[in-house]
């Protein structure tokens, strides 16, 4: 380029907590101190992040060619891009090009997450710009009932792990006759390996807003609460502004986009009960008690919320209705397999090279994810064991990869996909006491209301440390099958239901770990 | 154990003010208690009686709230607090060993803090940065891809500040 330009240059930054984990905010320091001292303008947005994490801190430059990509960009290699005039998109090692060319970016789908690194999340000229509100618009002008019909039709189930389909859910509701009636948006992402919720609320919550209002509008709703962790402090920093922007400019209220239909939001923050994702666990919280769970029936779509009928849907359900009602039903349900419709945002944690979020129609196998798209383990060492769907999902060992990332195909080899997080343990990981920590983690965050997760979790722990000691081990192995039995059929919830899941696969598919000890002694 | 000097000592006017302001909100009670321990860095006893009041609760079920929660503290902490991720994708990157290096170090265990009143460590079960694990907050921050000399320098300099 043979110009000076004239107007400041544009750079992208992101803001989000992961970026912010490993420097972002020095490397903007030293981006903006060099400019400076240069007597260069710029600008710099702060963005939520595009999900390649081990690319962080991501730089973008705005360049005629597009916005081109520098990363991971450290304090120390400031000075060197600077020279390489990376402010024009100038070649330089960490250099990446476009993203949208970049092939781990390129072969996903990305509807729920299409702006997320992209825009400013607090701008709604970003938003809109980008295609926001447009669902809203169009439910506005389709009405109640064709907008359940439109997400019934989209085959969208519920993404926090149940996968219970969210047109049902919210017909149930629309049908119930009430004085008020709710929307809850269950933020409490409290599974390790998940971070989509929160990549949403701080890279594009106005999409959240968008969904929960028509949600809203859907079933006769006229409040919503979003019920957020205190681990997120700059996620709900994010949730909070956008939703007073909302309000300042008609978006919330008593009057959104002067429509005559209202919607009144609001975040609340949790305080470390894992429990509380549990719907009505999360709902008593809400309420102000305890974060015990409820006995169902009745469903919270009949008596949620302060008694009243309550939609109660995961995060990523809701921000994934804008594009469902902007799209059409057919165009969200033509991706996927079987009766997993739709895309799916995979999380990929832990031990891994290539970890972040990545969008895409299910039916993609487990060993794709672990080792094509997360290319192996971080450290280089083989891959043991993959945790999918939490801290109560299953360990899947390597003979299991040809598994398809879909609900069914992972129920019938008794896992689950959960709210989508994968997370990769190298052949250091000892599965025994991976089985001791679910039990243990279980027994932390019980709520204490029904007796199988209460007591069954601390028994638990006890067990496999007597396996693990060695003591009477085929005995307690046995046990601890009868103990995970009456925890899976006897707890109330998810919680004590499902802690058997990484426990017995963990003894199915490694009893080698389980009989260290034992073997030791018997040699 | 010596209290946190950054912190206002106890003063009912000021926490009758804070129960005040959130009382009228549905569900009052956890947006209160947050508001109280941002306010006193833990969740002093005597608001208990307060809470009771005003919110037309037994003081057997505001003590029930308090407890059931793991955030809420019952004696303020350190002037600095690290909440490290204990949770499985942390566990993968070694972040058990890492925790127990910065415990010794700090002559303390989980949930306690230093005798000078300087730190306190406590668990955390997923701060949703397992792309970039071990992490931790410290003070409110993000810091993740921990290693035991890279939290020992975080936390002795936040120690020095």
């Amino acid at each position: 380029m043979n110009t000076a330009p004239i107007s400041p240059i544009r750079l992208f930054i992101p803001q989000d907590v992961a970026a912010l984990a490993v420097g972002a905010e020095r490397v903007v320091k030293a981006i903006t101190s060099h400019a400076a001292a240069d007597g260069t303008p710029i600008t710099i947005t702060r963005t939520g992040s595009r999900g390649l994490f081990w690319l962080e801190t991501l730089v973008e430059v705005e360049t005629l060619a597009g916005r081109i990509a520098y990363g991971p960009v450290n304090p120390h290699d400031v000075p060197g891009l600077f020279n390489a005039g990376f402010l024009l998109g100038g070649a330089h090692p960490l250099r990446l090009g476009r993203m949208e060319d970049h092939p781990w970016l390129k072969g996903q789908t990305r509807l729920t997450f299409a702006r997320c690194g992209i825009v400013d999340p607090l701008s709604l000229a970003d938003y809109e710009a980008t295609g926001g509100y447009k669902g809203l618009r169009h439910a506005l002008a389709i009405g109640p009932a064709a907008i359940v019909e439109t997400v019934t039709k989209s085959g969208l189930r519920g993404r926090g792990g149940a996968g219970f389909p969210t047109g049902v859910k919210w017909k149930t509701v629309a049908d119930t006759k009430a004085p008020q009636k709710y929307i809850v948006c269950n933020a409490d992402e409290g599974d390790s390996g998940t971070f989509a919720d929160r990549m949403i609320m701080e890279g594009d919550p106005f999409c959240l807003i968008e969904g929960m209002s028509i949600a809203g509008i859907a079933v006769g709703a006229t409040k919503g609460y979003i019920y957020s962790r205190s681990e997120y402090p700059h996620a709900n920093r994010t949730m909070r502004a956008a939703i007073a922007e909302a309000y300042r400019t008609g978006r919330l209220g008593a009057d959104i986009l002067g429509s005559g239909v209202t919607f009144d939001l609001e975040l609340r923050v949790g305080a470390g009960a894992y429990v509380c994702g549990e719907e009505t666990a999360l709902l008593e919280s809400l309420e102000g008690k305890r974060g015990q769970v409820r006995a169902k029936p009745p469903l919270p779509a009949h008596k949620g919320l302060f008694g009243q009928p309550t939609v109660i849907n995961n995060l990523i359900s809701l921000a994934t209705v804008p594009v469902i009602l902007a799209e059409g039903a057919a165009y969200y349900a033509d991706f996927g397999m079987g009766r997993s419709r739709g895309t799916m945002p995979i999380q990929i944690a832990g031990n891994v090279r290539h970890g972040g979020l990545y969008e895409t129609a299910f039916g993609v196998t487990l060993g794709e994810i672990v080792e094509g798209i997360g290319d192996g383990t971080a450290t280089g060492r083989p891959v043991k064991a993959v945790q999918c769907g939490g801290p109560l999902g299953a360990y899947f060992p390597p003979i299991l990869f040809d598994t398809p990332y879909d609900y069914e195909a992972f129920a019938q080899r008794d896992g689950l996909i959960g709210h989508g997080g994968v997370v990769v343990f190298d052949d250091s990981v000892d599965m025994a006491a991976q089985a001791r920590f679910a039990m243990e983690f279980c027994a932390i965050e019980s709520c204490g209301k029904c007796t199988p997760c209460r007591i069954g979790s601390t028994r638990g722990r006890e067990v496999v440390e007597k396996i693990m000691a060695g003591r009477e081990v085929d005995a307690n192995l046995v046990l601890l099958e009868d103990l995970c039995a009456t925890m899976k059929f006897g707890s109330l919830c998810a919680l004590g239901g499902f802690t058997p899941y990484p426990v017995l696969s963990a003894v199915r598919h490694y009893p080698e770990d389980f009989r260290r000890r034992h073997a030791a002694a018997a040699e | 154990m010596p209290s946190a000097s950054h912190r206002p000592t106890w003063d009912p006017f000021r926490a009758e003010a804070i129960i005040a302001d959130h009382a009228q909100m549905p569900g009052a009670l956890l947006p209160i208690l947050h508001a109280l321990q941002e306010e006193f860095g833990h969740v002093p006893e005597p608001a208990v009686p307060l809470l009771a009041d005003a919110l037309n609760l037994s003081r057997a079920e505001v003590h029930g709230v308090i407890t059931f929660y793991h955030d809420f503290r019952h004696d303020p902490s350190g002037r600095h607090v690290v909440k490290l991720c204990r949770a499985e994708a942390c566990q993968s990157m070694k972040g058990e060993h890492t925790a127990s290096h910065l415990l010794r170090r700090l002559g303390i265990d989980w949930g306690g803090t230093t005798p000078d009143g300087s730190v306190t460590v406590e668990p955390v079960y997923c701060l949703g940065l397992c792309a970039t694990a071990p992490a931790a907050l410290v003070d409110g921050e993000p810091h993740g891809r921990l290693t035991p000399e890279s939290l020992a320098g975080i936390v002795e300099e936040a120690r020095r500040a």
